[in-house]
């Protein structure tokens, strides 16, 4: 497919979707489908086809709109309206209602903070296309970029605008994505890699998932552009085997993406090409870190190496290799189509753009949720999130999973960027946000990360593997009653040790939960071990000394 | 130290501990340390094997930079001030040793190479008198299968040497590691008895780099068990001499 044919297709398919009277978004994304939405799928075709309505209503299997916990959702267009919680019994009902008002108990409002206050980017076809189809993808604007890429940018241009654009990669340690392309480019080779990182593997976050399964060729775009930019030709997609609906997306995307052209073999009609294959994790959480995830697929055990030499100087098969996160690729299409400078306007000065947020926990609404760079915790937690359920009050806010920290009330109204939620002790991480109130002891929080840590270290550097063993030990003695002042000077001592010496990023953030909860919650520390007594009500203190117990 | 075959490439000067010194640049601070006598600690470094950066001990200071870097994989560059010897460190080896000590049974008392032991001499050089860490007392195995060795899983600290020498001198492979975390195991094979090994050559390498009483050669009472390591360094000498 030439870029004019690209066009043309896109122009075809918005006739087409003209002479429709209504169109049927049913979200098809893991949360949903978990809530049925398949039967709701299914249902809602065969009570077209009952009404002989196929001429003028199309229902489409589309990606995540956001409030996961009200799914299945449905979205109606053009009227804009969106329905919570469907069940396939609703389908005729809704259908009998098209054109007239909508179905009222099913209505969820989308004039709400939860949709006002986001930015999309990311996500802006989620839940707006039939994600299993090119055509839609290309409708609104797909593929597009990289012909603009290849057509009228040299790689140089590219990596000017990525560099422009300021965007910071989203799998967690923030490192300038232009920078990264630029040293891949000029690292000397003639084979180069590139990867996608979708190994996902933080507790509780799934905006990498969502992405890949609501809109796989916006992911597969990224790549391709990038690949052109430094001059690979050959790309893998690390994908966690735990994601069965993402991966039978990509693979058909990519079918798809080769047959029309726009990947594989001379893209577009112009002479480069690039090959895209998945491989998948078994599920270790540190084969997301890149030198443990390029051993992975080198068919080695998935343990990291010590850097420098970096992936982009030396990475898969020993060549120079660009890898980025899910997250990062998919901003990239845009970048290439509006311009670094617009994306540069969105956002902080030092962090543009958007990021992608699993808002978890203690909140009204909880779900997946795109703000602009330098919103305030606040806006995130009581206009988007609702605020705390139940007028319990607000205790904290983790970001970052394992290797983030826990926010604490005062600083509510920082805003929301990579250099703000590091001075406090935490890190923006790939997006796992978990609110937590007063119900939620901190104590036990750290100890469930370190828990996590503990199980997921690879084992090859000592500081890690025994480290987070004992501090795991330390903590449970903590919660468990059983915990002396000793313990808590040697739990800090082994904190300052794991996070200077261990060899990767594993070891060296695990004690990030700790250190951050030990700096604003320590008199929960102090009460469980001096009084022996847990604040929140969470801990049991079984092995507490029977005197002091209460 | 037996003679290094030059290495190319161009000359850096460097600082290590306040005296000055030049390396060749694929040379690492480890190697660079050793020609110039200055003493770094180390564990999963042996010469003539790849270094894996795993045991921390060598971690040294950089000057300018936050991070520690480990001496045995980074390599020297121009103007570099290194530190090898500071507080800080002190107290992270320490804390690498008590750590090694209380993760598996480590009892010199009742042990093979009591008096032959790296972990042993580094503990004592080190100045860990006392471990403040809990001691976990896991339930580890004993592997007599073999004909001529044995490995007491108690005793091993993980350091990968038996796998790499294998691998990379013997090229057997018949060992590696399995598991992960504390959980994590040296296995033969796919996990079955080390004398049921099909590529198990019996030559005997891994025991004889193991620096504890982890790999053994059976019969030897406690202490009696000392390693001869210098095969390492000439066989490697005799490789490159073939290229
Ligand atoms: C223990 C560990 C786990 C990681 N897991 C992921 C992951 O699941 N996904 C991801 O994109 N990056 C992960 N990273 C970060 C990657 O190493 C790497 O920095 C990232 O993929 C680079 O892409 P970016 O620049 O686009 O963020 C992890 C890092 C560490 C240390
Ligand atoms: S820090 Fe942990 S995960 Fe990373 S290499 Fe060391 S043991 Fe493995
Ligand atoms: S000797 Fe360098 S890390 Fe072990």
């Amino acid at each position: 497919m030439t870029p004019e044919e690209l066009h043309e297709l896109a122009q075809a398919h918005l006739e087409a979707d003209k002479k429709l009277s209504h169109c049927l978004f049913v979200c098809g994304a893991a949360a949903c489908l978990a809530a049925r939405s398949d039967a709701v799928i299914e249902a809602f075709q065969a009570a077209v086809k009952a009404r002989g309505l196929e001429e003028s209503v199309a229902v489409k299997n589309a990606g995540c709109m956001g409030l996961c916990a009200l799914g299945p959702l449905v979205r109606v267009e053009p009227a804009g309206v969106l329905y919570q919680q469907v069940t396939p019994e609703d389908a005729g009902a809704i259908l009998d209602g098209l054109g007239g008002p909508p179905v009222e108990r099913l209505v969820c409002p989308t004039d709400v903070p939860f949709y006002q206050r986001q930015f999309n980017i990311v996500l802006e076809n989620s839940g707006h296309i039939d994600s299993e189809s090119l055509d839609d993808y290309v409708a609104r604007g797909g593929y597009a970029a990289l012909a603009k890429a290849l057509t009228a940018m040299t790689p140089g241009q590219v990596v000017d605008e990525v560099t422009t654009s300021g965007l910071r990669g989203r799998g967690g340690g923030g490192y300038r994505t232009g920078l990264k392309w630029s040293t891949v480019a000029k690292a000397p080779g003639q084979k180069k890699y590139v990867i996608c990182n979708a190994d996902e593997g933080d507790p509780g976050a799934f905006m990498d998932r969502s992405v890949l399964e609501s809109d796989p060729h916006r992911v597969l775009e990224g790549m391709a552009i990038a690949a052109y930019a430094v001059g690979a030709n050959e790309g893998y997609i690390y994908v966690r085997a735990e994601y069965p609906l993402a991966i039978k997306r990509l693979a058909d995307a990519i079918r798809k993406a080769q047959r029309a052209g726009v990947l594989g073999n001379a893209i577009m009609g112009t002479t480069f090409s690039f090959q895209v294959d998945l491989r998948l994790g078994a599920g270790a959480f540190v084969c997301g870190e890149e030198t443990a995830l390029i051993s992975s697929i080198e068919g080695k055990r998935g343990t990291p190496r010590p850097r420098p030499p970096y992936p982009a100087e030396f990475g898969l098969w020993g060549r120079p290799t660009l890898i980025n996160n899910v997250e990062t690729f998919a901003n990239v299409p845009a970048i290439v189509r509006n311009g670094g400078h617009w994306f540069a306007s969105i956002g902080t000065e030092k962090s543009a753009g958007t990021k992608v947020f699993a808002l978890a926990g203690r909140v009204v609404n909880t779900g997946l949720i795109e703000v602009p760079m330098g919103i305030t915790l606040r806006e995130i937690i009581y206009d988007i999130g609702g605020g705390i359920p139940e007028g319990r009050k607000f205790k904290a806010v983790q970001t970052g999973g394992p290797s983030g920290g826990c926010i604490p009330q005062q600083y509510l109204d920082m805003p929301v960027d990579y250099e703000s939620l590091a001075q406090v002790g935490s890190i923006m991480g790939s997006g796992g946000m978990i609110v937590m109130d007063e119900t939620s002891c901190m104590v036990d929080v750290a100890r469930f990360f370190m828990d996590f840590c503990r199980t997921e270290s690879c084992g090859r550097c000592v500081p890690c593997r025994v480290g987070t063993t004992h501090m795991h030990t330390l903590l449970t003695r903590i919660t468990d009653g059983s915990a002396t002042l000793d313990d808590l000077a040697l739990l800090e001592e082994l904190c300052e040790m794991v996070k200077q010496t261990s060899l990767c990023g594993l070891g060296q953030t695990a004690p990030n939960p700790v250190i951050s909860t030990l700096r604003y919650f320590r008199d929960e520390y102090l009460a469980h071990i001096v009084e022996k007594r847990c604040p929140a009500g969470v801990c049991r203190m079984t092995r507490a000394p029977k005197e002091v117990a209460v | 130290m037996t003679p290094v075959p030059i290495p190319a490439g161009r000359v850096k000067t460097l600082k290590i501990d306040g005296r000055d010194v030049s390396g060749y640049e694929n040379q690492t601070i480890l190697e660079i340390a050793r020609e110039n006598n200055i003493h770094i600690p180390t564990l999963c470094n042996l010469e003539g094997l790849d270094d894996i950066g795993a045991c921390r001990l060598c971690l040294v200071e950089i000057k300018g930079l936050a991070r520690l870097l480990p001496a045995c994989v980074t390599r020297v560059q121009e103007g570099m001030e290194v530190l090898t010897d500071t507080e800080r460190l002190r107290r992270h080896r320490r804390m690498v040793i008590e750590l090694l000590l209380s993760e598996r049974n480590h009892v010199c008392a009742v042990c093979v190479s009591n008096g032959h032991c790296e972990l042993q001499s580094l503990a004592q050089t080190l100045g860990v008198n006392h471990v403040h860490v809990p001691y976990r007392y896991p339930r580890m195995a004993v592997d007599a299968t073999h004909g001529r060795f044995g490995v007491d899983h108690n005793r091993c600290i993980l350091c990968t040497r038996c796998v790499r020498v294998c691998d990379q001198i013997e090229g057997a492979h018949t060992w590696d590691v399995a598991g992960r975390g504390v959980e994590a195991m040296i296995i033969s094979d796919l996990k079955q008895d080390w004398g049921a090994s099909a590529t198990c050559t019996s030559c005997g390498k891994c025991v004889q780099v193991c620096p504890t009483g982890a790999l053994f050669v059976k019969g030897k009472a406690v202490g009696e068990m000392t390693k001869q390591r210098e095969f390492l360094p000439y066989l490697t000498l005799m490789r490159e001499g073939e290229k």
